[in-house]
């Protein structure tokens, strides 16, 4: 069930400093959103606001309004546990449970937070690690531990976890800066075919790589270090990289800075 | 620059072999700035044989015997000291001439290094021997299955087996207390504590951690039965014992929650998983094998406790099998008791009792571990 995100004037804190201020924007469900943006500028923050792992940081605040399709994620009586039940991420390192097997990593968020028959989770493996295009790989050693699979391995793996809860969105976190370049194109297919099932969020450095799999791209930008991150423009991912209606965008862009 | 080109003269000047046949560095070297000079021609150095550092560890050895010997030296600690000064003595000196002083550096560290092992692993490796060899005679089935009752002190026979009992009924009961609050000392510091409390707890725990036993003793004893008006019993020495194991148990427990990673909690709470059953489920195995060692050594280290004992359990020759009602003994108490009578029978109770302390202690420690290392995150593939 993708769903869609508005946020308004959203600005977050970590303690009394403003990490970000003024964002607002839409994310279309079923499609790739991709944030790009020097580093410190507040992608990474703007994107953990939108589960509400923020605030997991002491110090972490946040003001403003983010809509899932209607409800508000900051209304009073929402709980946040519910809240990332229903937006999932994925990290910038690959971070499978050291102590669980490949089989029990996958299905970890389902048997943390209820009963499964051993059928079901049989089928939600299978379906959620071919979904992530590792079964062929390791479904000869779904018991044996996580950790020891290549650092790609173990972030396809990271990916099967984050979609065997059956998210609305997925937010990724510069999910391949760890990663070489082959397993960043697995990578990379992998969110191109899981954009049918979610609506998808993408931090990354790397500008070839928002080019090549989103739809819209937002540019963030801060004035100086200490000062809080700023939206500057999101468009087509096509609009940003021919023809920004920004000049800073087209500088970052062309290299001209950043 | 100019010291290091003085230290590379010093060095290259030192080595017989090598440096005739080829002339080069010793030429420029002489002017200032000549960044030539910092390499060698060759790769190659002379060096020590491998035989070297043995024949050093003996020669010095027997020097230090020879010495002992011709001046008339009884304490054989001597011997040793003297042997050890002469052997890093000589190794830093031999390898001055042969290698270079970088070299000669680098094995007076290592040399220093060993030779404090030694030092260090001497006194345990004597009094390993010393209980052993004194203690293993001691010890029979009869020994280990039969109490002090009606035994004069000087008569053969007797044996430990209400003091076992007591002790393990004690450092049980005491676990039992102290592990829970330990942990949960530890999983509120790291994972909720922030501000105040937190700092001050932290404090607290740091201030137990040195209490002495006798004064946690003291406490129990005009707590729980001078003002409440208990008896002697093994639970109130498993009340001061506790004391005594909470710190360690919450000291411990904390470092190892803090290895670890961040990332595995928020990845865990990125789940839709609750605080609580990150912890439960996510942090606690994670940490499990680190946590286990610790919480047997805090064990081991009550295990051998004897002064709140002696306050709180009072000592008995007889089995009594309930920790909550009249005195019991322990296996520490016994050694004491035992030395105490200085009767030959009883020494070597004593010495057969510190024998199967000792072994207790051993095998909790092996048993945990094993713990550890069977529930540490499996990394091979």
């Amino acid at each position: 069930m993708a769903k869609r995100i508005d946020v308004t004037g959203l600005t977050a804190f970590y303690g009394t400093h403003r990490a970000i201020e003024g964002i607002s924007m839409h994310v279309q469900p079923k499609s790739v959103t991709a944030f790009i943006g020097p580093s410190g500028c507040g992608k990474s923050t703007f994107l953990r606001t939108l589960n509400r792992m923020h605030e997991v940081t002491p110090g972490g605040r946040v003001e403003g309004q983010v809509m899932l399709d209607n409800e508000d994620l900051y209304g009073p009586g929402v709980d946040p546990v519910q809240v990332r039940r229903n937006i999932g991420m994925v990290f910038q390192r690959p971070n499978p449970f050291p102590t669980m097997s490949i089989y029990d990593n996958v299905v970890a968020g389902l048997k943390l937070n209820g009963k499964f028959s051993r059928a079901e989770l049989d089928e939600v493996v299978e379906k959620n690690l071919r979904g992530a295009n590792l079964w062929n790989e390791v479904k000869d050693r779904l018991h044996k531990p996580g950790s020891g699979l290549s650092g790609g391995q173990q972030q396809r793996l990271c990916i099967a976890r984050a979609t065997a809860v059956e998210p609305d969105v997925l937010l990724m976190d510069e999910p391949c800066s760890a990663l070489d370049p082959i397993s960043t194109l697995a990578i990379e297919d992998l969110i191109s075919q899981l954009k049918s099932r979610f609506t998808i969020v993408i931090v990354t450095h790397n500008m070839q790589q928002a080019a090549r799999v989103s739809e819209r791209t937002a540019f963030f930008n801060l004035a100086a270090v200490g000062q809080p991150g700023k939206l500057i423009e999101i468009d087509t991912t096509d609009k940003i990289f021919s023809n920004p209606s920004v000049q800073a965008t087209e500088d970052y862009i062309s290299g001209r800075f950043g | 620059m100019s010291d290091t080109v003085k230290d590379t003269v010093k060095s290259t000047g030192g080595r017989p072999a090598g440096s005739g046949a080829a002339p080069g560095p010793e030429g420029p070297s002489e002017r200032p700035g000549a960044t030539a000079v910092l390499r060698n021609t060759t790769l190659q150095q002379p060096r020590l044989p491998r035989w070297a550092p043995a024949a050093l560890v003996a020669g010095s050895l027997g020097a230090g015997i020879l010495i002992g010997v011709l001046g008339d030296l009884d304490s054989r600690i001597q011997w040793g000291l003297i042997a050890a000064v002469i052997y890093l003595t000589a190794t830093f000196a031999v390898t001055t001439v042969v290698e270079g002083r970088r070299q000669a550096v680098d094995r007076f560290a290592a040399s220093l290094v060993w030779t404090s092992f030694v030092v260090a692993i001497l006194p345990l490796a004597s009094l390993l021997w010393e209980t052993i060899a004194r203690g293993i005679p001691g010890v029979s089935w009869y020994f280990l299955t039969h109490s002090m009752n009606g035994v004069l002190s000087w008569q053969e026979g007797g044996g430990i087996y209400h003091a076992l009992l007591g002790t393990v009924q004690q450092v049980l009961l005491a676990s039992v207390i102290a592990i829970p609050i330990g942990l949960l000392t530890a999983v509120y510091l790291v994972e909720y504590g922030r501000g105040r409390l937190a700092k001050a707890i932290t404090f607290f725990v740091d201030v137990m951690t040195g209490i002495p036993s006798i004064v946690a003793g003291l406490f129990v004893l005009s707590m729980w039965i001078m003002m409440l008006g208990f008896g002697y019993s093994g639970f109130a020495g498993a009340l001061a014992l506790s004391i005594l194991m909470m710190p360690i148990v919450v000291r411990s427990t904390e470092e190892m929650l803090k290895l670890v990673p961040g990332e595995l909690r928020e990845a865990s709470l990125a789940l839709g998983v609750p605080k609580w059953r990150t912890i439960l489920k996510v942090v606690l195995p994670t940490a499990i094998g680190g946590i286990t060692t610790g919480v047997m050594l805090a064990l081991a280290r009550i295990a051998g406790e004897t002064a709140p004992i002696i306050l709180l359990v009072f000592g008995s020759n007889m089995i009594n099998a309930n920790p909550f009602e009249g005195a019991q003994s322990s296996l520490p108490l016994f050694v004491y008791e035992q030395w105490a009578f200085g009767t030959e029978a009883a020494y070597d109770r004593a010495w057969a009792a510190a024998l199967v302390l000792i072994a207790f202690i051993m095998i909790l420690n092996l048993v945990a571990r094993g713990i550890a290392r069977w529930k540490a995150p499996k990394t091979g593939r």
